[in-house]
C-alpha cells in the first residue's frame, strides 16, 4: 500500500528533534574539549552520527511515496530518495553556477534580498546571541567557581562565543527564519506559475531568484555573526556583573587577551558556507515544490529541517578543517 | 548522420507558429501523441479539449518551458526546441504568454508587474517606462489600481494585468492559457472582447487554449479539437459543426 507521507519511523517532528540532539551533542563535545581542542575522536563519533541524521532527515523531508510492505523496502526507498535528492541538488547547483556567472548580473535584486535578510534577521540574531551569552556565563561561572578558576570566565565566554556559539547559533536562527521564508516564497511562486512566467519573459529564474538569495545569505551570515558575538559577549559581561561586579573594560581585556585572528576569522568566515547551505537548500526546495498549498508547506518545513541539519554537519567538518589549517 | 542545421535567423515568410509531429510524455502518460499545427500571420487558433488532454503543455512547449520528447516547433521559422537559452530568450521576447491564473508576481504591485519585462529588456527611462505601463494598462481597461498588489484585485482584473504584461514588449505572437477560466460569464465575455480588440489593433498571431467553445468561437479564426493527445479535427467553427464524430458533436453540445 502506498501512502503520501514520510517513512513511518521518521516523521518531520523527529527530524526536527534530530537537529537539536545533534546541536546539543556538537556543543557538548566542543565545550568538553575546552578552548580549542577538538580531537579526532570526537569527530569520529560525530561524523557517522550526523551523516545518519542527514540521511534520515533528507529522506523524511523529500520522501513522497513509501511502501509500508517491509523494512527492507522502506530502507531501499529511503536510500533511493536520498541519492535522488542529492543528485538533483548537484544538478541544481550546476545550473545555478552557469546562471550566476553570466551577465546580466542582478545587482538590484541582490541588494534588495541582502537588505531584506539583514533587516529582518538582526533582532532575532541579537536576541539569540544575548541569550547565549547569559546562559554560557551563568553555567560556566558555576563550574569555574568550583574549580577555583573563575578568573578564566571572560576568556572562556569570549572564546566559546567567537569560536562556536556565535556562528552556529546565528546560522541556526537564520536558517529558521530565512530558509523557511525563501523556501515558502519560491514554492508559492512555483505552484502559481510565477517562475514559469518569469522564464517565459526571457528572465532566468536561477539568476534572478536563486543566485541573488544565495549570495545574500552567504554575505549576510558573517555580518550577523558579528552582531551575535557582540551581544553575546556584552550580555555575558552583564550576567557576570550581576553576580560579581567587574568593569566592562577589564572583562574585555581578560576575554580578548589571548584571542588571535586565527581564532576569530576562520570561525566567522565559516558562516559563508552556512549561508551557502541555507540559500541552496531553501532555493532548491522552493523551486522544486509541487502540489499546491501542501507543497508550499512541505517546501518551507523541509528547507528549515535540511538547512539546520546540513549546517551542523558542515560545522563538524569545518571545525575539524579549521583546527588543521589554523593550529 | 549529420546534425540537422538550426535555422538561427528565422524566415519572415514562414508561419509564425508551426508544430510538427510533437510528442510529450510524463512518466508513462503520453500527453501529446505526434500533433501537428500551423497558425498563419495574424490568425487566431483555439485549441479545445477536455481537461488533461495536454493543451497547456502544448503552449509551454511552444515557449520552451518544457522540452518535447520528439517533433519540432518553429516560431517564425526558428526551431525553438534546438535553440540555446540565449537565442531562445530572444524568441521569447517576441512571444507574450497569458497564464491560466495570470501568474502575476505577488510581491510586486500591478504597475511593477507590467514594468518588469520593460525594465529587463528595454532601455526606457523611468518616466518613459511609467508612461508605457499606463498606456498598456489603459489598453486593457486597468488604468486605476496601479499600486495595488495582485492579491487585492479580482480574478478578471488579474487577467487584464497579465494581458498588459504579456503585451509589454509588443509581441508578434500571444499564447493564452485558459484566458477565461474561473471567471463569471460577464467578465469572461469582457476578456474575450478585449482579446478581439487587441487582435484587431495589433494584428497579433494567437494560440488560445480553452475549453470554452463560445469564447473560442468569438475570438478564433480556426479551432482544433484535441482528444487523447491527438488533434481530432481542425477547421472553422462551421467545419466543426458539420462533423458527425460523436465526440465533436458532444463537445459542441455539451459546452
Amino acid at each position: 500500500m502506498c501512502i503520501e507521507e514520510a517513512p513511518p519511523f521518521i516523521s518531520d517532528g523527529m527530524a526536527d528533534g534530530f537537529v537539536w540532539v545533534a546541536l546539543c551533542e556538537c556543543s557538548r563535545k566542543l565545550a568538553a574539549n575546552g578552548e580549542s581542542e577538538f580531537t579526532s575522536d570526537s569527530a569520529m563519533i560525530l561524523h557517522p552520527t550526523l551523516l545518519m541524521f542527514a540521511f534520515a532527515a533528507v529522506s523524511a523531508a523529500t520522501a513522497t511515496t513509501v511502501d509500508r510492505g517491509g523494512i527492507i523496502t522502506n530502507i531501499g526507498q529511503v536510500t533511493i530518495d536520498f541519492f535522488e535528492w542529492f543528485g538533483n541538488v548537484t544538478l541544481f547547483c550546476g545550473r545555478l553556477i552557469r546562471a550566476a556567472f553570466t551577465p546580466p548580473y542582478e545587482f538590484r535584486e541582490f541588494f534588495h534580498q541582502f537588505d531584506e535578510l539583514g533587516s529582518k534577521s538582526v533582532p532575532l540574531v541579537a536576541l539569540a546571541g544575548a541569550a547565549t551569552g547569559v546562559v554560557l556565563t551563568l553555567s560556566t561561572r558555576d563550574s569555574l567557581v568550583r574549580f577555583g578558576a573563575k578568573g578564566f570566565l571572560p576568556a572562556v565566554v569570549v572564546f566559546s562565543i567567537i569560536k562556536e556559539s556565535g556562528p552556529i547559533i546565528t546560522a541556526l536562527v537564520v536558517s529558521g527564519r530565512a530558509a523557511a521564508g525563501i523556501g515558502s516564497e519560491l514554492a508559492a511562486m512555483k505552484v502559481s506559475e510565477q517562475i514559469d512566467a518569469m522564464e517565459a519573459s526571457a528572465v532566468n529564474p536561477y539568476r534572478y531568484l536563486a543566485a541573488t538569495r544565495i549570495l545574500a545569505c552567504m554575505l549576510m551570515l558573517p555580518l550577523l555573526t558579528l552582531v551575535s558575538d557582540f551581544f553575546g559577549i556584552f550580555m555575558g559581561w552583564v550576567a557576570n556583573t550581576a553576580a560579581e561586579p567587574i568593569s566592562l573594560r577589564l572583562f574585555i581585556h581578560d576575554g580578548f587577551k589571548s584571542v588571535t585572528f586565527n581564532d576569530f576569522l576562520p570561525s566567522t568566515l565559516k558562516t559563508l558556507i552556512f549561508g551557502l547551505l541555507i540559500g541552496v537548500i531553501a532555493c532548491y526546495q522552493g523551486m522544486n515544490a509541487t502540489g499546491g498549498t501542501e507543497g508550499v508547506e512541505r517546501a518551507a518545513t523541509s528547507s528549515v529541517v535540511l538547512a539546520s541539519l546540513f549546517i551542523i554537519l558542515a560545522d563538524v567538518i569545518l571545525v575539524h578543517l579549521i583546527l588543521v589549517l589554523f593550529p | 548522420m549529420p546534425e540537422p542545421q538550426i535555422e538561427k535567423n528565422g524566415d519572415k515568410n514562414a508561419p509564425p507558429v508551426q508544430v510538427k509531429s510533437l510528442s510529450k510524455s510524463f512518466g508513462r502518460q503520453k500527453v501529446l501523441k505526434g500533433i501537428s499545427l500551423e497558425v498563419g500571420a495574424g490568425q487566431t487558433l483555439s485549441v479545445l479539449g477536455r481537461s488533461g488532454t495536454g493543451k497547456s503543455v502544448l503552449l509551454k512547449l511552444i515557449i520552451g518551458l518544457q522540452k518535447p520528447d520528439s517533433g519540432s516547433i518553429f516560431v517564425h521559422g526558428e526551431e525553438v526546441t534546438k535553440l540555446p537559452v540565449k537565442e531562445l530568450n530572444e524568441v521569447r521576447k517576441k512571444v507574450g504568454f497569458l497564464f491560466q491564473q495570470a501568474a502575476l508576481y505577488d510581491s510586486m504591485t500591478v504597475e511593477e508587474n507590467v514594468a518588469f519585462p520593460l525594465r529587463r529588456h528595454t532601455q526606457l527611462s523611468d518616466s518613459d517606462r511609467k508612461k508605457r505601463v499606463r498606456e498598456l494598462l489603459a489598453s486593457v481597461g486597468m488604468d486605476g489600481d496601479l499600486q495595488k498588489l495582485p492579491s487585492d484585485i479580482s480574478g478578471g482584473m488579474q487577467k487584464r494585468v497579465g494581458l498588459a504584461r504579456a503585451l509589454a514588449l509588443d509581441p508578434e505572437i500571444l499564447l493564452f492559457d485558459e484566458p477565461t477560466a474561473g471567471l463569471d460569464p460577464i467578465t469572461a465575455s469582457e476578456i474575450d472582447e478585449l482579446i478581439v480588440k487587441l487582435q484587431k489593433e495589433r494584428h497579433i498571431t494567437s494560440v488560445v487554449v480553452t475549453h470554452d467553445i463560445h469564447g473560442a468561437r468569438t475570438i478564433s479564426d480556426r479551432l482544433a479539437l484535441m482528444r487523447d493527445g491527438e488533434i481530432l479535427i481542425e477547421g472553422t467553427f462551421d467545419d466543426l459543426q458539420k462533423s458527425r464524430d460523436p465526440f465533436v458533436v458532444q463537445f459542441l453540445r455539451g459546452c
